[in-house]
């Protein structure tokens, strides 16, 4: 006769110490990639955070009626107006090369600013005005703390006496970091000071509309069809393992095929999202068709027969009883695709949209870039300034990502039935 | 609306977005080379900002992309500019004609010099053009006609003088215009100082130039991708690498990296610009002549460009890292400029 309890219990401690092994291989694995994204995070952050505030420098610039036109402001040079207020801050700075410098404490823009702040109030003018303007990069760097002044005058970005103005500045209050709102309200540039998102993420915007306008509708018409209506045979095995195929083609493919048909043969304009968002819903087509039909086949098939029993045809069928039970599985593998759609570059390098662009477009036909290609155009920028936005614009789309991969787990958690 | 009228209206609206014709352009359209692109864009912001044209869109393509899409035809539905940091091939300028492109007009605008540096610590390296082929080369001469595969591993094999580190130098991957501009420059300058080698440039042309452009694959160079700025980066973290980038990274990174000497020439402004930094190319952008009057503001872009306040010796292109022409050479380029020349190879 068999002894169970002995039996059963052969060699049980040695298997319950394999079961926590590896169970504490799993946490392992779970800590590592953990503290992967801690470190990923904590970097990224680390470096971009600092986009949130903006060094500004005040200027004293003479708007009277002699130097400004009050009918015809923007007939008034503004940069030599801004750049005699800082001369007469630092009287004492004469030769040419310590003026220049002096010049370059200030922002290329600060001209433009100068102007829109009287645009835009015109009872500044008619005599001595302090008005705030943007700092240049390098002396952003400086007082934001960023110049290792231990370092010899030559190795260092920001010389002793560009220190010394900026000290003087500092101490009679004339220089300030404020909260810097052009980050979000701006165009690309090629000033780090005054380069924003704005242009990128209204590109993105707008590509991800055409991208779900053509592929959500065109994803769930197809899948609703194969998984539905489609007479099983060889035709549509071979769809199924085409569409499962182009799931996993490389993204540049798209892009090249975008270049020809949609820009080559079409001839639609280049760079614009409308093209980008076309290539886009390419892209992310197979993903929502799968996933639309896993969302359907989750559907009891007992709905669909039901409906069918009582009359309803079986268009009716799959449109007034089973798509609003799938709709939710749908849209969550919309959104998905979506995400994967914004993080994307590599198909629109080939159809112009990695390209600068200061204008912010306002139409699917005007030029854009997208916020990626914003990171990867910044982050291969030489001024040193840029690795700060490059960050902060990393921080923006991965936000973004976040936030829409949310949304997708909020929408199924809450609609979702499950049977 | 009926669901079917909608449906109409969508297709209507879906056809005419396709059917539209090629859309006119009232922006300048620019192409080419990642080198120029911070040059061209910041003229480009201020063409924008000073004028009452639109801001010209600037692309990266990188210099042969750039000239493919350039030379792909005349049509307003192509760039009007490429950028190129190389000059253009004769190849390409038959492909340009071939597709009824024929009045092209080069510019010069400026230097850019190519640094071999490593991070900051003991004094800068010293090297000629000899040792960096000897180190790079994937063969290198072991006799007279003799070549024999890369042996050295040290930089002070090449030379007793030189650190007794290991031969690491990360640079730009084969697609990137640096890199072809650092193996004529500073591998094939190094290359023909062998009497033998550059002998052979008359008898066997290709064979010479495989010799002498050929990097090795061994390891010792170290592919690190085109961003300028992740070179630099690594080179923080490695003490004993050297990296190959461009001068504006050098510049804005001086805290960091220091570059080495090449013949007893450091890479600083005046001396690349002077012409003595033997590690330097020439930058160009090129001009469909037709598209000049036909796409609004091209003349004016033209004008800005070559302005002594952008390209000048203190203009703002040279604070962003572009090295001026000389002041003739600079004069003789906006004359050309100015009465529209095209291209003579």
């Amino acid at each position: 006769m068999i002894n169970f309890t002995q039996e059963a219990g052969f060699g049980l401690r040695r298997r319950k110490r394999a079961e926590a092994r590896f169970q504490w291989a799993g946490r392992g694995a779970i800590l590592i990639s953990l503290a992967f994204l801690v470190i990923m995070f904590a970097s990224i952050i680390g470096n971009g955070a600092g986009v949130i505030w903006q060094s500004q420098i005040a200027v004293t610039v003479d708007l009277s009626a002699e130097e400004i036109d009050p009918e015809n402001i923007g007939d008034a040079s503004f940069n030599s107006l801004v750049k005699k207020g800082l001369r007469d801050a630092f009287p004492e700075v004469e030769k040419r090369k310590e003026k220049k410098r002096l010049y370059g404490l200030v922002s290329t823009e600060a001209a433009f600013e100068v102007e829109r702040q009287i645009q835009a109030n015109p009872e500044l003018l008619g005599g001595m005005q302090t008005l705030w303007v943007t700092a240049s990069d390098d002396a952003d760097l400086y007082i934001s703390g960023q110049v290792d002044t231990d370092l010899p005058e030559v190795k260092r970005r920001v010389s002793d006496a560009e220190i010394a103005m900026l000290d003087k500045l500092l101490e009679e209050g004339l220089a300030r970091e404020t909260f810097n709102r052009g980050f979000f309200t701006n165009g690309d540039s090629r000033e780090p000071e005054i380069a924003g998102i704005l242009s990128s993420l209204m590109g993105s915007a707008l590509t991800l509309l055409v991208c779900f306008a053509l592929s959500f509708p065109l994803g769930i018409g197809a899948a609703i069809y194969l998984e539905e209506f489609a007479p099983k045979n060889r035709m549509s095995d071979l769809i199924e393992v085409n569409i499962n195929n182009l799931a996993a083609v490389p993204s540049i493919v798209f892009g090249l095929l975008g270049l020809s048909i949609f820009l080559g043969y079409m001839g639609l304009p280049r760079s614009t999202p409308l093209v980008g968002g076309m290539v886009l819903a390419l892209m992310t087509l197979p993903t929502i068709i799968i996933a639309s039909r896993a969302a359907l086949r989750s559907v009891p098939p007992s709905f669909k027969e039901a409906a069918l029993a009582l009359g309803a045809t079986p268009v009716q069928a799959i449109f007034h009883h089973v798509l609003p039970v799938a709709m939710p599985g749908m849209l969550t593998g919309a959104i998905v695709g979506m995400a994967q759609a914004l993080g994307e570059t590599a198909p629109l390098l080939m159809i112009g949209m990695v390209a600068f662009i200061v204008d912010v477009p306002t139409s699917v036909l005007e030029p854009a870039t997208a916020l990626p290609v914003q990171i990867f155009l910044w982050a291969d920028a030489p001024e040193r300034a840029f690795t700060e936005k490059t960050a902060a614009a990393i921080i923006v789309l991965l936000t973004f990502l976040i936030l829409m991969n949310l949304i997708a787990i909020l929408l199924r958690r809450k609609l979702e039935t499950r049977f | 609306m009926s669901v079917r009228l909608k449906t109409l209206a969508a297709t209507t609206v879906l056809t005419a977005a396709i059917a539209a014709p090629a859309i006119a352009r009232d922006q300048i359209n620019i192409v080419g080379s990642s080198t120029v692109f911070p040059f061209s864009t910041t003229v480009a912001e201020r063409f924008g900002k000073s004028t009452d044209f639109a801001t010209p869109i600037v692309e990266s393509t990188g210099s042969g992309g750039g000239l493919k899409l350039f030379c792909s035809g005349a049509g307003v539905d192509t760039p009007d500019i490429t950028n190129a940091s190389r000059r253009i091939k004769s190849s390409e300028v038959e492909l340009c004609a071939e597709n009824g492109v024929n009045d092209i007009v080069e510019v010069k605008i400026g230097f850019d010099g190519i640094v071999l540096a490593n991070a900051v610590g003991d004094a800068p390296v010293e090297l000629t053009l000899q040792e960096i082929f000897l180190a790079l080369a994937k063969d290198v001469p072991s006799g007279e006609g003799e070549t024999q595969p890369n042996p050295y591993t040290m930089w002070n094999e090449i030379n007793p003088d030189l650190p007794a580190v290991k031969i690491e130098v990360l640079g730009p991957p084969p697609t990137s215009g640096t890199r072809d501009a650092f193996a004529e420059l500073a591998l094939e300058g190094g290359c023909k100082t062998f009497d033998w080698i550059k002998a052979m440039k008359k008898e066997d042309k290709s064979a010479y130039k495989s010799l002498c452009h050929t990097v090795r694959e061994d390891g010792a160079y170290v592919e690190a991708g085109e961003n300028d700025n992740l070179i630099v980066q690594k080179l923080e973290a490695n003490p004993d690498a050297f990296g190959v980038f461009g001068y504006s990274f050098l510049e804005q990174n001086s805290d960091k990296v220091q570059g080495s000497l090449v013949g007893g020439v450091a890479p600083e402004f005046e001396l690349i610009a002077d012409g003595d930094y033997p590690i330097a190319r020439s930058l160009y952008f090129y001009v469909k002549k037709d598209h000049v009057g036909v796409v609004p503001g091209i003349e004016e872009f033209l004008a800005e460009f070559t302005s002594e306040d952008a390209w000048g010796e203190d203009g703002y292109l040279a604070d962003k890292g572009l090295i001026p022409l000389s002041d003739d050479e600079r004069s003789d380029w906006a004359e050309k400029v100015k009465s529209l020349s095209p291209l003579s190879m």
